[in-house]
């Protein structure tokens, strides 16, 4: 009994936070998304409106098309070039500690300077990344001005940050026990036959986690595309970057909260929202059974 | 063979080294850009060092924004924050790893649920519980929340508590330490670098956090850094030599701590990813 006490004390503050500041708000905002509410007034019953309103909402479906397709898009695009980097600084290569070090200094700058210095990088007529281009007499895009590259050009932006995803498959890759590898060769199987058959499955669990926190992080994308949408210069009147081709799920959420005051249909998509990134995650992890081992080399 | 091998260890070397440059170049651009005058930056043809080194961006910074002012708030919240999980996750973890009750069976679950959950789903009724407190527009909306022990470093600090021997602990409470002495004078000196990362990340974390004091604070004397920017592009959008300067001194702090502690960093990174 004393032991049960204790065990509360000392988990009192995870306990308190989770029913102050995620199971109550959870509930909370399952009724605010039922009601009319824009903070000066007590909430109001109203149903499902808020959930059919935002049904026939073109910029709701907007931002979540643009969420969508950014998450789709981007995070295979990190995984993959994650562990094609890691699996090269795995070759007992000399000079591991410094490229370590170079990729990893990006995921610390932080996010807001990030998305000034790619803006920089990015514009059109005085960015370096053009300036490249005309020197090698390719096309010069306007990338975060031309509604078709917004996201491409967000994809790019991202890629620059994976350092930690290149650590955390590195950490992964050197833990498989050299003694698996060499049995195989003795067995007669070539690299990528080694590959496919003992890196991928012992590193498995550790590409689940991170597809998981990558996809849980892109359905939440927010600074980097709210900062390039607030330089005015580039977005016509709209809130969401030029078409709204930038307009986040969670800048819509965003919006409709705390801009339009309109707390209800922004709780209608916290739930909504809640619901998908729930049913992704549970959908990742149904498929992970027939992917991701574990137990062997683990 | 040999040539084989050689030539495959060139290939390795030659695409880490390419992306190396993609990675430390726009770094690289950051700092050149920002030692360059408006005239500079705003003609062609593009130029890759600047004409004249001009130094005063960085001061000039000053006078446009109160740095100095942003600066100070950002570092009361990032402290208080740091403080508020270096206090926090290590209890819990203690009590979910060391302390056999009822609860550390099916409080882990829970934190990993709450990790996978997108911060927007809770935003909007946190932000009404501060309000109601008429804590919005200070900075306790962003500090008490740190003070409950963020689900990635219990997940974190869970892995490193794990691997002590519990032998060590047995040891203490036969010698009669309480549960608190145990934890205080054993486990927290022996997780020293695991608490390390959890001040870096908390850190981290604070000093670029934008979306938490974009919703909590809207008078300009409160902004923190990454408020301070957003406001100045929005302004300033054509000097981005100010803006580079400005982005600089911001990561100013980040690069040092971690140039001082890269051990920390790598291993608590490692440490968060390893094991699904």
């Amino acid at each position: 009994m004393k032991k049960n006490l204790t065990g509360l004390a000392f988990a009192s503050p995870w306990i308190v936070g989770f029913l102050v500041f995620t199971l109550y708000p959870l509930g909370a905002s399952f009724y605010y998304g039922l009601t009319d509410f824009n903070v000066f007034q007590s909430p109001k019953f109203v149903g499902l409106d808020n959930y059919s309103e935002l049904m026939r909402d073109d910029l709701f479906w907007k931002s979540v098309r643009n969420t969508l397709y950014l998450t789709v898009i981007s995070t295979p695009v990190n995984l993959i070039f994650s562990l094609l980097m890691a699996l090269l600084l795995n070759r007992r290569i000399r000079g591991l500690s410094w490229y370590r070090t170079v990729y990893y200094i990006p995921t610390i700058i932080p996010l807001a300077a990030t998305s000034l210095l790619w803006m920089w990088i990015m514009n059109a007529q005085y960015g370096l990344l053009n300036a490249m281009l005309g020197r090698l007499g390719l096309p010069q895009p306007n990338w975060l001005a031309d509604p078709a590259l917004t996201k491409a050009s967000l994809v790019l932006m991202g890629l620059w940050g994976v350092g930690n995803i290149i650590i955390i498959f590195l950490a992964s890759l050197q833990e498989v026990p050299r003694s698996l590898y060499e049995s195989a060769s003795i067995d007669g199987a070539g690299a990528f036959r080694s590959f496919l058959n003992i890196t991928l499955p012992t590193i498995s669990p550790i590409i689940l986690f991170q597809l998981i926190m990558q996809v849980i992080n892109n359905l939440q994308y927010f600074t980097q595309a709210y900062f390039i949408v607030s330089s005015t210069n580039l977005n016509a009147g709209t809130s969401g970057g030029p078409e709204n081709s930038m307009l986040m799920y969670a800048m819509y959420l965003y919006h409709n909260a705390f801009q339009y005051f309109k707390m209800g249909k922004a709780s209608a998509m916290a739930w909504i929202l809640f619901v998908i990134a729930g049913a992704i995650t549970w959908l990742i992890f149904r498929s992970s059974k027939r992917w991701v081992s574990y137990g062997g080399g683990d | 063979m040999r040539s084989r091998i050689m030539t495959l260890n060139g290939a390795t070397h030659l695409i880490l080294l390419l992306v190396g440059i993609a990675f430390i170049g726009p770094f690289l651009w950051m700092i050149l850009t920002s030692l360059k005058s408006l005239e500079e930056i705003s003609s062609l043809p593009v130029t890759i060092l600047p004409d004249v080194f001009k130094w005063d961006n960085y001061t000039q910074v000053f006078d446009v924004i109160p740095f100095g002012r942003y600066f100070w708030n950002t570092l009361i919240i990032t402290v208080l924050s740091v403080a508020g999980q270096l206090i926090s996750a290590p209890m819990v973890t203690y009590s979910i790893t060391k302390i056999e009750w009822f609860g550390a069976k099916w409080i882990f679950p829970i934190v990993i649920g709450t990790m996978l959950l997108p911060y927007q789903v809770t935003m909007i009724p946190v932000y009404l519980i501060f309000q109601k407190l008429h804590l919005t527009g200070g900075y306790w909306p962003l500090i008490i929340p740190t003070f409950t022990a963020a689900p990635l470093y219990i997940f974190l600090l869970r892995q490193f508590f794990m691997q002590l021997p519990n032998s060590l602990i047995h040891a203490a409470k036969i010698d009669g330490a309480s549960e608190f002495r145990t934890y205080w004078n054993i486990v927290l000196p022996l997780s020293r670098p695991a608490l390390t990362s959890v001040g870096i990340f908390t850190f981290l974390y604070t000093w670029s956090d934008f979306l938490g004091p974009l919703l909590y604070i809207n008078n300009s004397s409160k902004y923190t850094l990454t408020l301070g920017l957003q406001a100045f592009l929005a302004e300033h959008y054509t000097e981005w030599g100010l803006l580079m300067a400005a982005s600089l001194m911001f990561t100013l702090p980040i690069v040092v701590i971690f140039f001082f502690a890269q051990k920390q960093f790598i291993e608590g990174i490692s440490l968060t990813g390893i094991k699904g």
